[in-house]
C-alpha cells in the first residue's frame, strides 16, 4: 500500500476503508433479495391454518390432516389410554411433559406426526408402547400423548397451535 | 501451469501469430502432452482421468435429461416415467446418468484410497489434496440433489432425512429457509433441480484449480519421492494417454455392463414408487456411495455432552471434514506405503473399514447380527448393525486422528530408493537393464 511509509493514517487510507465498507453494504443489501426469496413464499404462507371437523372421529380412531404441508394427527383417544399416560411419571421421559400441558381436552391429542430425530412419519405400532407409535427409521418410540420414551430423538412430538371452534370443530394454526 | 519450462515451438506463421496473443495450443501442448510425468506410475493413477471422463458423461447426459424432466412435485415423478417409455433413447440416458453417478463414486474412492495409500496429501500437494476434497462435497451435494429429483418414496424422504439433519445444527428457520415452505414440497423440488444443475459445473471449476496444483507441483507416485532429473519422467503423451484410453475403455466396458444389464442394482425399489408426505417407507437407505456416513451417523444413539442427534450431526460432517486436515495429522515424513510396513496395514484395514460402513449404512437400524436373547418386548437382542457401526466408527476417526499423528514417530520406515529410475531398474531386476535415460525423453527425437 501506497501509506506503509507513514505510520498515522492518510486521506488515502480513509478513501480505501470508505470505499470498501461502502461496496460491503451495497453486497449485503444486494444480496438479501437473492437469500430472502429461498424463505416461504405467501402463497406458501397463506396455507396456514386446517379446519378439522370431529364429529366423524369415533373413539380409539385417528386421523391424519395436512396443515402446512405436514401430517398432522388428531386423534380420540380412550379411557385407559389416557389413565395410562397420564400416570406416567417424569422420570421415565426424555422430555418431561404431563399429558394435560400437551392436550386441550384430555380425549383429543393434536400433534405434528413427524419424528422429532430426522423427520419421519411414525406409526401407530404396539411393538414399542401400548397405544403409542413406533418410527421405523431409527427406532424411536412414542407414547399416547406423542412424547418421546426411547430411541434418538430428543423431543416430544410438537403440538401445534389449535383451538376449539366449537364442540365438534377445531382449527389449527 | 504446468511445470518446467515449455517445450512448444509454433510450427507456422499463423500458430506463431496465435502463440503471441493467446497461447492456448502453447499451454495445450505443455499440460496435455509433454507434461512431464514420473516414469512408474501405476494403473491407480489413471483415476483422475477417468473422473474427468464421468464428470463429462452427467454433465452431457444431464443435459439432455433437463429438456424432458419438469421439477414439479406433481409432475416430476411422471416426467421421469415418460423419459423411460416415451422419449427416445430416454431409458438410455437416463440409466447412464443414474449408474453415471455410482460409477462416478467409485472412481472417486479408488482416486482419495490412492492418495491415503500412496501419501499424496503431503508437501507440497496440501492445496491439491484440499481442493479435491471440496470437490468429493460438492459431488456428495450433487448426488444427494439429483437422488431427491425423481419425487419417488426414496426422494422425498431421503430429502426429508438430510433437511433435517442440517435443521439440527442450524435450526428451524434455517430448514424453512430451504425448504421454502414448512416441509419438503414443491419449492424445495425446484430449488434442488436448479442447484444439480449448477454444482457440476463448480466441479468442473474447482477440477481445474485441482489440475493446475497438481501441474504446477508434479504428480506424486509410488515410491513417493520427487523425480530428480529427465531420468524419471516420460512425457505424459504418449505414455500415460495411452494408459488412459486403455483404462477409460475397461470402464466404459463395465459401466455398460450394468447400464444394459442390471441397470438398477445400485437402486432401490422405493425409487420407483411415487413420493408420499403422508407414508415413511419402512426402511429409508441413502445411496450407497454415501451409506458409510449413514452409518456413522445412525451410530451415535447415545448423549454425550451433546444431545444424540446433533453429536451423530457432527460426527457425520466431521468424517468428511476431517479429510481437510490429513495433511497435517501425518506426521510421517516417508510418504508411500510402500515402504510404511504398519501403516500399509492400518491403510487396508481402514478400506475394509469404510467397506463395512458403507455395508451397514445401507441396512435398517437394529438389525441384530448375533443373537444372545431375547429382550422383554419379545425382540432380540446382541451384536446389532448400530455396534458394528460403532466400531467402524471408532476405527474410521482412530485411523486419522490416533494412526496417522502417531505411526509417522514409532514406525521405522523400510530404506527409500536413491531414486526412481533406480526402484525401476531394481524391480526389472533380471531382465535386460535399459540404458540410462534411453526412453526417458524421446520427444527430443521427433
Amino acid at each position: 500500500m501506497s501509506a506503509a511509509t507513514h505510520d498515522e493514517a492518510t486521506r488515502r487510507d480513509f478513501l480505501y476503508v470508505f470505499s470498501g465498507a461502502a461496496a460491503g453494504v451495497g453486497v449485503a443489501v444486494t444480496a438479501w433479495p437473492f437469500i430472502d426469496q429461498m424463505n416461504p413464499s405467501a402463497a406458501t404462507q397463506a396455507l396456514a391454518t386446517t379446519e378439522v371437523p370431529l364429529a366423524p372421529i369415533a373413539e380409539g380412531q385417528q386421523i391424519t390432516v395436512m396443515w402446512q404441508g405436514k401430517p398432522t394427527w388428531v386423534r380420540r383417544r380412550t379411557a385407559a389410554e389416557i389413565e395410562q399416560v397420564r400416570a406416567m411419571s417424569n422420570s421415565e421421559l426424555k422430555d418431561p411433559q404431563p399429558d394435560q400441558e400437551r392436550v386441550k381436552k384430555p380425549e383429543w391429542l393434536v400433534v405434528i406426526g413427524i419424528c422429532t430425530h430426522l423427520g419421519c412419519i411414525p406409526n401407530r405400532d404396539n411393538a414399542g408402547q401400548p397405544g403409542g407409535y413406533l418410527c421405523a427409521c431409527h427406532g424411536s418410540v412414542y407414547d399416547a400423548s406423542g412424547r418421546i420414551l426411547r430411541g434418538p430423538a430428543p423431543l416430544n412430538l410438537a403440538v401445534p397451535p389449535y383451538e376449539f371452534v366449537s364442540d365438534t370443530l377445531i382449527r389449527i394454526g | 501451469m504446468a511445470s518446467g519450462p515449455s517445450t512448444y515451438t509454433p510450427s507456422n506463421g499463423f500458430m506463431r501469430w496465435l502463440d503471441a496473443r493467446l497461447p492456448i495450443v502453447r499451454f495445450a501442448n505443455d499440460n496435455l502432452l509433454s507434461f512431464p510425468t514420473p516414469k512408474n506410475l501405476n494403473y491407480a493413477y489413471t483415476f483422475g482421468a477417468i473422473l474427468f471422463y464421468c464428470l463429462v458423461i452427467q454433465i452431457v447426459t444431464g443435459i439432455v435429461l433437463a429438456m424432458h424432466f419438469i421439477p414439479n412435485s406433481a409432475l416430476a415423478f411422471g416426467s421421469v416415467e415418460y423419459i423411460m417409455r416415451d422419449v427416445n433413447y430416454g431409458w438410455l440416458i437416463r440409466y447412464i446418468h443414474m449408474n453415471g453417478a455410482s460409477f462416478f463414486f467409485i472412481a472417486v474412492y479408488v482416486h482419495i484410497f490412492r492418495g491415503i495409500y500412496y501419501g499424496s496429501y503431503k508437501a507440497p500437494r496440501e492445496i491439491l489434496w484440499i481442493l479435491g476434497v471440496i470437490i468429493f462435497l460438492l459431488m456428495c451435494a450433487t448426488g444427494f440433489l439429483g437422488y431427491t429429483l425423481p419425487w419417488s418414496q426414496m426422494s422425498l424422504w431421503g430429502a426429508n432425512v438430510i433437511t433435517n439433519l442440517l435443521g439440527a445444527l442450524l435450526g428451524q428457520d434455517f430448514t424453512q429457509w430451504l425448504w421454502g415452505g414448512y416441509s419438503v414440497d414443491n419449492p424445495t423440488l425446484q430449488r434442488f433441480f436448479s442447484l444439480h444443475y449448477l454444482l457440476p459445473f463448480v466441479i468442473l471449476g474447482v477440477s481445474v484449480l485441482h489440475v493446475w496444483a497438481l501441474h504446477h507441483v508434479g504428480n506424486n507416485n509410488p515410491t513417493g519421492i520427487e523425480p530428480k532429473g529427465p531420468q524419471d519422467t516420460v512425457p505424459l503423451m504418449p505414455y500415460y494417454t495411452t494408459k488412459y484410453y486403455f483404462v477409460i475403455a475397461l470402464f466404459t466396458i463395465a459401466f455398460a455392463a450394468v447400464v444394459f444389464y442390471a441397470p438398477n442394482l445400485f437402486g432401490h425399489v422405493d425409487h420407483y414408487v411415487e413420493g408420499n408426505p403422508l407414508k415413511t417407507p419402512a426402511h429409508i437407505a441413502p445411496e450407497w456411495y454415501l451409506a458409510a456416513f449413514y452409518a456413522m451417523l445412525r451410530a451415535i444413539d447415545f448423549n454425550f455432552i451433546l444431545d444424540s442427534k446433533v453429536l451423530g450431526v457432527l460426527v457425520m460432517v466431521g468424517a468428511i471434514g476431517i479429510l481437510f486436515l490429513v495433511p497435517w495429522l501425518d506426521t510421517s515424513k516417508v510418504r508411500s506405503a510402500r515402504y510404511r510396513p504398519v501403516f500399509w496395514w492400518c491403510f487396508w484395514i481402514f478400506v475394509a473399514d469404510y467397506a463395512v460402513l458403507s455395508w451397514a449404512g445401507l441396512q435398517p437400524a437394529g438389525v441384530v447380527l448375533f443373537q444372545t436373547g431375547v429382550g422383554e418386548d419379545g425382540n432380540p437382542v446382541g451384536f446389532s448393525i448400530t455396534h458394528l457401526s460403532q466400531i467402524g466408527t471408532i476405527y474410521y476417526f482412530g485411523f486419522f486422528l490416533l494412526i496417522m499423528p502417531l505411526l509417522g514417530l514409532f514406525e521405522t520406515p523400510r530404506p527409500l530408493p536413491d531414486s526412481i529410475a533406480t526402484a525401476v531398474l531394481a524391480k526389472k531386476k533380471g531382465g535386460a537393464a535399459a540404458p540410462a535415460g534411453a526412453a526417458s525423453a524421446p520427444e527430443t527425437r521427433v
